[in-house]
């Protein structure tokens, strides 16, 4: 089996994963290390301490042990009692999630004629919503599967809670468009299912490339979130001191028993994975984007959208997990864990792919005037200074002018500048949704059909529920699984406190 | 073939609908939450699912004929011709009934008063014969009651009246030209000496029969514009609302029609008038004047024609208009007209007389006839007289043949003060209205799709009225009722009608005479060409200064709800008004510098101050309105319409005094505090320098015949990564053309389109949030300066196009071109992506945001035409160009082993316009109608630049302008 492999990873990388499964076995603390098995490079010795796997030992807090690293993040699954934010959080997300079954529930005995929607803006929050929602998905796989590939040791505090936020904002995102449909009970024919009528789905739609892209998406997310979960698992199944948490956790943790041999496979299939999931992350948000890009819709045709997309998507996806790991990281006090280097470092990613999208924004503009088309041209007019101008202002101070500040490293450094930075990011990308998709509609080709979107209340139900919907997903995954990859976080440990637990 | 109705009222669902006291609100979507709703929901919210889908569905027994009825095969629809009516003056049509259940009226292309044409009341009649407010039971008071009690009260109330010769009797009716109802009329005369007969219609021609055309009362005057090379009409609206409109619009569209560059000729026309018309927007030169400006000007252009007249002064803005406008009309004398509104007063009337004859128009553009009605009288003073009377205590029993005097009559007369002065009140009408509500006793008429009657035109020619199903409530014709007055049986409508007819004729030949008159639909007029009399011109009357400061208040009929008597019909409530396109209310018209002026902004209420009387109105700045005349649409504000068209608009009826039935100086107005949104279906009416609607001018045209296809660049036929040839080799192309040149925009096709294809009717708040359902709308645009725009008027079906944008992104394949070219949607493929509606740059297509067709009452599910599915909520619909048409020919044709022939398919919008401007057919045929109009140099594309390779084209629009006028 492991012959196999070799063909394809080559020996250095073979041997690299062999000795890690041993060490993840040590740094379980189910057996002994083996000696004299540092890897470390002569000339970084020197300088900085680094954990037996090589990691610079820096990212995590002075004096983490693999105990401390065991009992903080396990303790917080396996705890009964937890800290009144979770609750209150809790509460409120619960609340919106039954504000979405409600607005849901009106929808299907209504019709989609509930929200704003109308001729010429057929679209309207549902699918600001759904993108929005892809976009923050991609994150997860972004952190996980990217900057593994990249070897980022930074990615492992965050790259648990980044995977879970995935799911659960592509499952937001996945049913926004099925929300949508004027019949959603025939949501399938959008599948191609052998049907008596003999009928296919029509392939040139975008919409059909979306279904296959976001199921794979999705599908390929939570395998590879499950994949890094199982050794997690089965740690909290060996602490587990009650029986339906050991039965719970146990039948998760698929018979995990933390060999070498289960570290090798593991380790192989998890990198396979990461693999198979990053050109996803590029392709999601640009089959995505040709939902756009492939109207004839001015402000819709453009060729710079799928980059341009992505980039968003990765910015926003940022945005999102800082709006959540800082308060949690204050919450669960993970700061040993979650450092501000941690911040900081996502703060950069983000900082980039927000300039990314500012060009993009600026691209956009540019080509409106250049190509020379009256409609583009209108577009763009319409867009800054049309009856929605506000909205595209409003879309420049958050996406551009506010992210700016991350130019000083004191504002990315510090928790609390750094949330208030990625709030406005999420809430600017949601605007910049809404410009795309109804400034863009509201005017289009023949004056006489231009109209205006005025969202309904259900229109603020859907999106505010399904923050709900997304918010308690998230609640749940704090409180029954762990947050922070327990057995990557054991790799950061670096070789000294290790030795205090033996 | 009415017979089979008798099987149809036995339906449950009718019996039910006969019997429940509050029909269920079915014209109107209501968007509230009700309290059922939400136990629903909140049952629903807990299930989440919602299996409601599984449900059995009800039993349903299909019940063959015992006896056939004749002529009646299931599914093969019927076509009888019959007349509506247009105040009172008949318009042939030809209505469509499948097995007994009338669901389309068509213009009859015999009858001289429609060429197959209709108007947009003709084609809502038919809703309001299955409308579920219409009066149902004979009542008296509050409680119902049989007719034979009826009869009873009506015999002691007469029997009382015989001794006086019945000088208490008095019957007012509305404008009469029925034969047989004259004959009748008579007949209670006879009987009853002293009685009299008053008649009242909103929407009086007094002015025109006061005119004396070839000097006598009422006579009717008759254009021909076929034959007219000028036109001046003085706040005339020939072409919309006018007895003869459909007629003119005909007649007027041959002259402007342009083919080839060569020899290319149209009329020239000329119109003033104080607030944009239908007429006044296709003028060449269009005046806004303050109406009560409009006779000095007819002054001035009799004196510059020669016709004698010292002339008069008029402002400086018309000076070089009349001037123009005398030019030509000196230039085409013998093959001009000149006409003039019923708005102006009498003595413009007879200027234009005079003008017309010593142009020498007379008898070779105009014709005077007899007057076509029964007794012409002065209406205004009928109605005064009548009042006068009442107050004096001299009427006691009043007979009111329909028409809804309480709610219309002039402000001043307090008609309905006088009313309560009357012993018995009777109220004939087809809903209880404001009138009935003062009447002791109001008897259902029957609806003119349900009897008997004969109707004449504007030309004398004269219809017999055939009913097409049994009366679907207890209601009583016209004819029975007034047969009850001469107190022996009553006989049935058919009887009398055909008693009238057979007086004529009663030889043995009066059978077959009368079948024939009953299968044509139009029989020769009785009426005789007058001749004209020089004596008539000179009754010259001075034209009398306005009187009164201040703004100028002007009366004008709605052009959907006429002066009222059709606001309880959805289909015409939710039609977009023309240039505002407003639906579900009316506006007080300003122009934009009144507006700028009183700080004004659309929709906000004004309160108008006329001779004493007050009202809110809300307001809309309507370019092209005379700067100091504020117009108000009669029509609104109904108290008692029904479900659909009570507490609608304001009623502008209560500021309209008998001395400014149609204008008057002296109103002041002042902004208020309360703001109207209104439910527009245009929001953008100018068209942003970009080319879908193109016009020029016929000088333009002649010198540079390509203008219009070069305004854009149209990529070539295979520049498509498809098959370009995908369709080459089918059987048909189908396609159509839309001649913006003749198009008047008079929203027939709108409407036509919406009774053919069951288009529901969506509600005030469904059009305010943008969803209307029309599949052709007229679109409006406006060019040049706000006081002095160009209207342009563009009919918009779908454009079917070859490579079309909504095809390439439907996920299901909804919506594909099939192989003849039709872009078709599948209803029930269609899962509501919507995405279609967002890549059409044309938004012509139509979604079910809601279940618009839930809340149908039972009668007016029966409207809605077989052939056409009945779409469900979440579906995208458009224009099919009428696909089920397109199908019954093909049967036809392989049933016949033929070909379909040029012209055997017809739209219904390309059906219904008057002014003929639709042209559809296959263009696989070179020699076909529409393939030679495609080939015009004038044929243009909308949007064709961007590749959709539409199959709807345009006709670009030309105007005539008169090259000594700069503008």
């Amino acid at each position: 089996m492991v012959r196999s492999f070799d063909l394809r990873i080559g020996k250095k990388r073979r041997r690299k994963f062999a000795k890690a499964g041993r060490l993840r076995q040590q740094a379980s603390g189910l057996c002994f290390p083996e000696k004299g098995m540092s890897t470390i490079p002569p000339n970084e010795k020197k300088n900085t301490r680094m954990s037996p796997l090589g990691y610079p030992s820096n990212l995590l807090a002075p004096n983490q042990t693999y105990e401390s690293v065991n009992e903080t993040i396990g303790s917080i699954v396996l705890r009964n009692r937890q800290p009144a934010p979770w609750w209150i959080g809790f509460v409120v997300a619960f609340c919106l999630l039954m504000m979405f079954f409600f607005a849901l529930a009106w929808l299907f005995i209504r019709g989609v004629g509930i929200w704003g929607i109308n001729i010429p803006v057929a679209w309207g929050f549902a699918i600001v919503n759904f993108v929005w929602w892809v976009g923050i998905g991609h994150a997860g796989t972004f952190i996980s599967a990217i900057l593994l590939l990249m070897f980022q040791h930074w990615r492992t505090a965050i790259n648990r809670f980044a995977e879970a936020m995935t799911l659960f904002a592509v499952a937001c995102a996945g049913l926004m468009p099925l929300l949508h449909l004027g019949r959603p009970w025939l949501f399938y024919y959008l599948f191609p299912y052998p049907d008596t009528m003999g009928l296919w789905p029509q392939f040139r739609s975008p919409l059909v490339w979306d279904v296959f892209a976001v199921g794979t998406y999705f599908l390929v997310s939570l395998m590879f979130w499950y994949l890094g979960l199982v050794p997690d698992l089965a740690t909290i199944r060996d602490r587990a001191q009650k029986t339906w948490q050991r039965k719970f956790y146990g039948i998760l943790a698929l018979g995990w028993r933390n060999s070498a041999a289960h570290w090798q496979r593991h380790q192989i299939a998890y990198l396979l994975l990461g693999g198979l999931a990053t050109p996803l992350v590029l392709s999601v948000h640009s089959v995505v984007s040709f939902d756009f890009a492939v109207a004839i819709v001015p402000g819709w045709h453009s060729t710079i959208f799928p980059p341009y997309f992505v980039a968003g998507a990765i910015y926003s996806g940022f945005a999102m997990v800082l709006n959540i790991v800082i308060p949690v990281r204050k919450i669960y006090h993970l700061e040993n864990l979650i450092t501000e280097r941690y911040l900081n470092n996502m703060a950069n990613v983000m900082f980039v792919t927000g300039l990314m999208v500012a060009y993009g924004y600026v691209i956009e503009a540019f080509m409106s005037w250049y190509s020379g088309d009256i409609f583009e041209q209108y577009m763009m007019m319409n867009r800054a200074f049309g009856p929605y101008g506000w909205v595209f202002w409003c879309l420049m101070a958050c996406n551009v002018f506010i992210p700016q500040a991350l130019w000083s490293a004191r504002i990315r450094r510090n928790p609390l500048t750094l949330f208030i930075v990625a709030f406005f990011i999420n809430v600017g990308m949601w605007v910049e949704r809404f410009v795309i998709v109804i400034t863009s509609l509201h005017r289009d080709f023949t004056p006489s059909a231009w109209g205006m979107f005025y969202p309904t209340f259900w229109d603020w139900a859907t999106l505010f529920g399904s923050v709900g919907l997304f918010l308690t997903l998230l609640f749940l995954f704090v409180r029954f699984f762990p947050m922070i990859s327990i057995s990557e976080s054991r790799e950061l440990v670096a070789e000294p406190q290790k030795a205090n637990v033996l | 073939m009415w017979r089979s109705l008798e099987e149809l009222a036995a339906t449950p669902g009718f019996e039910e609908m006969l019997h429940r006291e509050f029909p269920r609100g079915a014209s109107e979507w209501t968007n509230e939450m009700q309290r059922r709703d939400f136990l629903r929901l909140m049952g629903a919210s807990v299930a989440l699912a919602g299996l409601g889908a599984c449900t059995k569905q009800p039993i349903e027994k299909i019940v063959p004929y015992v006896d056939q009825p004749e002529e009646v095969i299931p599914g093969k629809p019927l076509r009888f011709a019959s007349a509506t009516s247009f105040c009172g003056f008949g318009q042939g049509i030809v209505v469509t009934s499948y097995e007994g259940r009338p669901t389309k009226i068509e213009g009859n292309p015999d009858h001289p008063a429609s060429r197959g044409a209709t108007s947009v009341w003709a084609q809502a009649d038919v809703l309001d014969l299955y409308d579920p407010d219409r009066a149902k039971v004979l009542t008296n008071g509050d409680s119902g009651a049989t007719w034979g009690t009826f009869l009873d009260r009506l015999k002691v109330a007469l029997d009382a009246q015989a001794g006086s010769g019945g000088a208490g009797l008095r019957i007012l009716t509305q404008t009469v030209t029925s034969p047989t109802m004259a004959a009748q009329l008579q007949e209670i005369g006879q009987k009853f000496p002293t009685a009299k007969w008053h008649q009242w219609e909103p929407l009086t021609r007094d002015a025109e029969r006061e005119a004396r055309a070839g000097g006598v009362f009422g006579a009717e005057t008759l254009y021909d514009f076929s034959k007219a090379k000028v036109i001046v009409a003085l706040d005339s609206d020939f072409l919309y609302l006018h007895p003869a409109a459909l007629r003119h619009a005909r007649d007027f569209a041959t002259r402007r029609r342009v083919e080839g560059p060569q020899g290319a000729s149209m009329s020239r026309f000329y119109a003033v008038e104080p607030t944009p018309s239908i007429t006044g927007s296709n003028a060449d030169h269009r005046l806004a004047l303050a109406g009560h400006e409009i006779p000095k000007l007819a002054a001035a252009l009799a004196a510059l024609v020669g016709s004698g007249g010292e002339g008069a002064n008029v402002p400086d803005e018309a000076t070089t208009w009349v001037w123009a406008a005398a030019q030509d009309l000196r230039a085409n004398a013998g093959a001009s007209i000149v006409i003039a509104g019923e708005t102006q007063p009498p003595e413009v009337h007879a200027l234009v007389g005079q003008i017309n004859a010593s142009l020498g128009n007379i008898n070779t553009t105009i014709r005077h006839c007899a007057s076509v009605e029964t007794n012409p009288v002065n209406q205004l003073q009928s109605l005064q007289q009548l009042v006068q009377e009442m107050k004096s205590g001299a009427v006691e029993v009043l007979l009111i043949l329909g028409g809804n005097p309480v709610y219309d009559a002039p402000a001043d007369l307090d008609f309905a003060g006088a009313l309560q002065k009357v012993k018995l009140r009777l109220h004939h009408s087809l809903w209880p209205n404001e009138t009935s509500e003062r009447c002791q006793w109001l008897i259902p008429a029957t609806h003119f799709l349900e009897s008997w009657s004969d109707i004449r035109a504007f030309d004398g020619t004269v219809t017999i009225v055939q009913p097409l199903v049994e009366p679907l409530y207890d209601g009583f014709s016209a004819h029975q009722l007034l047969d009850a007055f001469l107190l022996q049986p009553v006989r049935s409508a058919y009887d009398l009608v055909r008693a009238t007819w057979q007086k004529n004729n009663p030889t043995t030949t009066f059978e077959a005479q009368w079948r024939s008159i009953l299968s044509d639909g139009a029989t020769p007029g009785i009426g005789g060409d007058l001749t004209p009399e020089q004596g008539a011109a000179s009754a010259r009357a001075a034209i009398a200064p306005p009187t009164g400061q201040g703004l100028e208040i002007l009366f004008r009929p709605d052009p959907s709800t006429l002066d009222g008597r059709y606001a309880n019909n959805g289909w015409l409530q939710e039609l977009p008004k023309p240039f505002s396109k407003i639906t579900w209310d009316n506006a007080a018209l300003v122009s934009p510098k009144l507006a700028a002026r009183e700080h004004l902004e659309n929709g906000d209420y004004i309160e108008l101050n006329f001779r004493g009387r007050k009202l809110g109105a809300p307001i809309w700045i309507l370019p092209g309105q005379a700067e100091n005349s504020v117009t108000l649409q009669l029509g609104y504000g109904r108290k008692k319409a029904g479900q659909t068209g009570t507490n609608k608009g304001y009623n502008a009826y209560t500021l309209r005094t008998s001395d400014a039935l149609w204008q008057g100086v002296g109103l002041t107005i002042r902004k208020i505090d309360r703001h109207l949104k209104f439910a527009t279906t245009q929001n953008h009416f100018s068209i942003e320098g970009r080319d879908m609607y193109r016009a020029g001018t016929l000088a333009e045209f002649i010198r540079q015949p390509q203008f219009a296809t070069e305004m854009a660049e149209v990529p070539k036929h295979d520049e498509t990564l498809y098959n370009p040839d995908e369709y080459k080799n089918a059987g048909y192309a189908w396609a159509m053309v839309v001649d913006l040149n003749t198009c008047i925009g008079c929203n027939a096709c709108t409407i036509a389109c919406q009774a053919e294809n069951n288009i529901p009717i969506v509600g005030k708040a469904q059009v305010i949030a943008g969803r209307e359902m029309h599949w052709i709308r007229v679109d409006t645009y406006y060019a040049g300066p706000p006081n002095d725009p160009q209207f342009h008027h563009q009919p918009v079906p779908c454009m079917h196009c070859q490579d079309a944008p909504c095809e390439l992104v439907c996920p299901v394949a909804a919506t594909m071109t099939d192989d003849e070219g039709l872009n078709v949607q599948v209803y029930n493929r269609c899962v509501g992506t919507r995405y279609c509606s967002n890549n059409c740059p044309y938004k012509v297509r139509r979604f079910n945001f809601l279940e618009y067709n839930g809340a149908l009452s039972p009668s007016e599910k029966l409207v809605k035409n077989p052939e056409v599915t009945v779409r469900c909520r979440g579906v995208m619909e458009k224009c099919t160009y009428c696909l089920q048409r397109i199908n019954a020919a093909r049967i036809t044709a392989q049933l016949e082993e033929r070909k379909i022939r040029d012209g055997e398919i017809v739209p219904a919008c390309a059906q219904v316009c008057p002014a003929e401007a639709i042209t559809f057919g296959d263009i696989h045929d070179p020699k076909s109608r529409v393939s030679r109009r495609k080939a015009l140099p004038l044929d243009y594309g909308m949007l064709a630049e961007l590749n959709t390779r539409p199959r709807t084209s345009y006709a670009a629009k030309l105007r005539n302008p008169n090259p000594q006028l700069k503008s």
